[in-house]
């Protein structure tokens, strides 16, 4: 178990394409790390960076107090776990597992000792005979996953690995992976893109865009207080709606905008923040009309079209609201519900 | 298909039953010519039917040979074929895998350059580099030798290439997974590539297999010790003489294409279990 440290970590390719553009990012010991950002944000390159795959072209990678950036990733005592598991087809469960200690010269009933611990911790026990062929897809995961904690590494890598399960299977991983990791408590970083997947797994999480780092922070706190516009696009489904400051102000909501911070432009709401019904608190009104309708069962996603606005708008709502498509609703937005930005920089104003 | 349609049916079937007879008539007059008594061939009408000195002319033909042509015993020219084709086929895989996975997973400089330099090779058969091969040969002394007879048949580019296309379709994970367990460069290449190339490695092996059994022209050229004489070589010989003996020839003929057929049919089981357990 070690600590991570990435100081101005850069990736360049032939060509002057930048993946990574210089990160500094310590995990602490025994923290589960998620990087999340939409696909060719960098953070697959970053780990596998991590991982020893990819050469670092600038900045210091450190695991523990040692400086790997040169190292094999098998010198670097991390282990992985793939997008599509890449277990060894001709292998036997059993071998997959004991492959990595086999090849670092562990004794032969140590080796057997610690896949028994590790397959009966993930219940895959009864499968240490079969070929990776003969498993379902839930299985494979596990397997990779077990042949991540044999070895008991200083880290866990996660690259996507639940992204090839269905979405059942998905949510019951990624449980029996947060518990595992608790229960561990080794030091972890995880890539995904699905941003759901990063709130409910991170102890804290990086938001990566176009290489570089938009935000670092729990998920509570990334949710509540977004950095920059892309997070607050990017975390939260559905998305965040930007309500440009001129546009309200036109509306005749100015009341309620006149204490916004110095050079704000825009505003971002929660789709959970509008509602049909007015708040007590101070508030601001919009009028709108019901383009679509869509049920989710405990909730229910009205997509609406402000007057005088081609902003396409999300609201969300809890049940199932009698409201018809078609329908002229009357929003109401409580004043602490709105989230400054500036549109220029992308950043928030803090207030 | 689920189809229902008797004519068609009988159609395809006489089709089928055409082709096997076509194939199979002259392995049939090869082994019944093998059966019969020296002058019986020379009649002019072949016999369709076995006759009674098969054991006798097989004995013959495995034991001692046809000394007038300076064909030695039936016995060593297989030995000598199946070496010569042993040595060809597991040379050929030995290099062709080595330089597969040199040219798929290192990075070295001129590595497309000699990629291209292995494919350019394809178009250039035997026949064509034959005589500076001989040259070569000839210098190293290597004339009237195993070693003559085999080394220089090798290199193979179609060996390499399929070799290389295989190892291309191997995502790139299991190398990253190997390396993550610790697998040096040939730790992976033993452990996981060679294993995933079981099919592979099956299908060439017959293939080359044969192409080394039925070696003719390179045989001839470099051997003139009847003791290194190879069984095809052997049979053309004893064709060339002025009344060839017919019923040992073909006793000679039907030995010679057992052991490709025996090296099928041990594949086969390999390659059609490596189809069935390839996954990735």
């Amino acid at each position: 178990m070690a600590s991570i440290t990435l100081e101005g970590l850069k990736k360049t390719y032939s060509g002057d394409a930048h993946a990574v553009k210089g990160i500094d990012l310590h995990i602490e010991d025994g923290e589960f790390v998620v990087l999340v950002g939409p696909s060719g944000c960098g953070k697959s390159t970053l780990l596998r960076m991590v991982a020893g795959l990819e050469t670092i072209t600038e900045g210091t990678l450190k695991i523990g107090e040692r400086v790997v950036n040169t190292l094999e990733p098998a010198e670097r005592d991390i282990a992985m776990v793939f997008q599509n598991y890449a277990l060894y087809p001709h292998m036997t469960v059993y071998n997959n597992l004991a492959y990595g200690l086999k090849n670092r010269g562990f004794k032969k009933d140590d080796i057997e000792k610690r896949v028994r611990v590790a397959a009966q911790m993930l219940e895959i026990e009864a499968f240490l005979d079969r070929k990776p062929r003969k498993l379902s897809g839930g299985q494979r995961q596990r397997v990779a996953m077990g042949r991540a904690l044999v070895r008991d590494p200083a880290a866990f890598l996660f690259d996507e690995p639940l992204s090839n399960l269905d979405a059942k299977l998905r949510v019951q991983m990624r449980v029996e992976i947060k518990q595992l990791q608790r229960r561990l408590k080794t030091t972890s970083l995880y890539v995904t893109h699905d941003q759901l997947e990063a709130m409910t797994l991170g102890d804290r999480l990086v938001v990566l865009n176009a290489g570089q780092i938009e935000q670092v922070g729990t998920p509570m706190e990334i949710y509540a207080r977004p950095a920059t516009m892309f997070v607050a696009g990017f975390i939260g489904s559905p998305a965040m709606n930007m309500l440009s400051v001129d546009y309200l102000t036109a509306q005749g909501a100015d009341g309620p905008l006149d204490n916004l911070p110095e050079g704000t432009d825009t505003v971002g709401i929660r789709p959970d923040d509008m509602h049909l019904a007015p708040p007590h608190a101070p508030h601001l009104i919009l009028d709108s009309t019901l383009a679509l309708f869509e049920a989710a069962g405990a909730e229910s996603h009205l997509y609406v079209t402000l007057a005088d606005s081609a902003q396409p708008t999300v609201i969300r709502v809890s049940g199932q609201p009698p409201v018809a498509e078609g329908d002229t609703l009357r929003i109401y937005v409580p004043r602490h519900a709105l989230h400054p930005f500036n549109s220029t920089t992308g950043q928030r104003i803090q207030d | 298909m689920v189809e229902n349609r008797p004519w068609a049916n009988g159609f395809a079937h006489t089709v089928l039953i055409i082709g096997v007879a076509l194939v199979v008539f002259p392995v049939y007059i090869a082994i019944v010519a093998s059966t019969q008594a020296p002058d019986e061939l020379l009649r002019g009408t072949l016999p369709l039917l076995p006759g009674s000195h098969g054991i006798e002319n097989y004995t013959q033909m495995w034991l001692s040979g046809v000394s007038s042509t300076n064909s030695p015993s039936a016995a060593l020219m297989l030995w000598n074929s199946f070496v010569m084709a042993m040595a060809i086929t597991v040379g050929k895989l030995f290099i062709s895998l080595l330089s597969a996975f040199a040219i798929v997973y290192f990075r070295f400089r001129f590595r497309m350059f000699f990629f291209w330099l292995i494919f350019v090779t394809l178009m250039l058969p035997v026949e064509v580099r034959i005589i500076p091969t001989y040259q070569v040969v000839a210098d190293l002394s290597m004339l009237n030798s195993f070693a003559g007879l085999s080394i220089p048949l090798i290199a193979s580019a179609t060996a390499t290439f399929l070799f290389r296309q295989f190892f291309m379709t191997v995502p790139e994970e299991m190398l990253e997974a190997a390396r993550v367990d610790g697998a040096g460069p040939m730790t992976f290449f033993k452990d996981i590539l060679l294993p995933l190339s079981v099919t592979n490695i099956a299908a060439l092996f017959v293939i080359m297999f044969i192409y080394g059994w039925n070696q003719y022209l390179w045989p001839l050229l470099i051997t003139t010790d009847p003791d290194y004489t190879t069984i095809v070589m052997g049979i053309q010989r004893m064709t060339s003489e002025e009344n060839p003996q017919w019923h040992l020839i073909m006793a000679a003929v039907v030995m010679a294409a057992l052991p490709p057929v025996l090296v099928i049919l041990f594949m086969q089981r390999l390659f059609v279990k490596g189809l069935t357990e390839t996954e990735k």
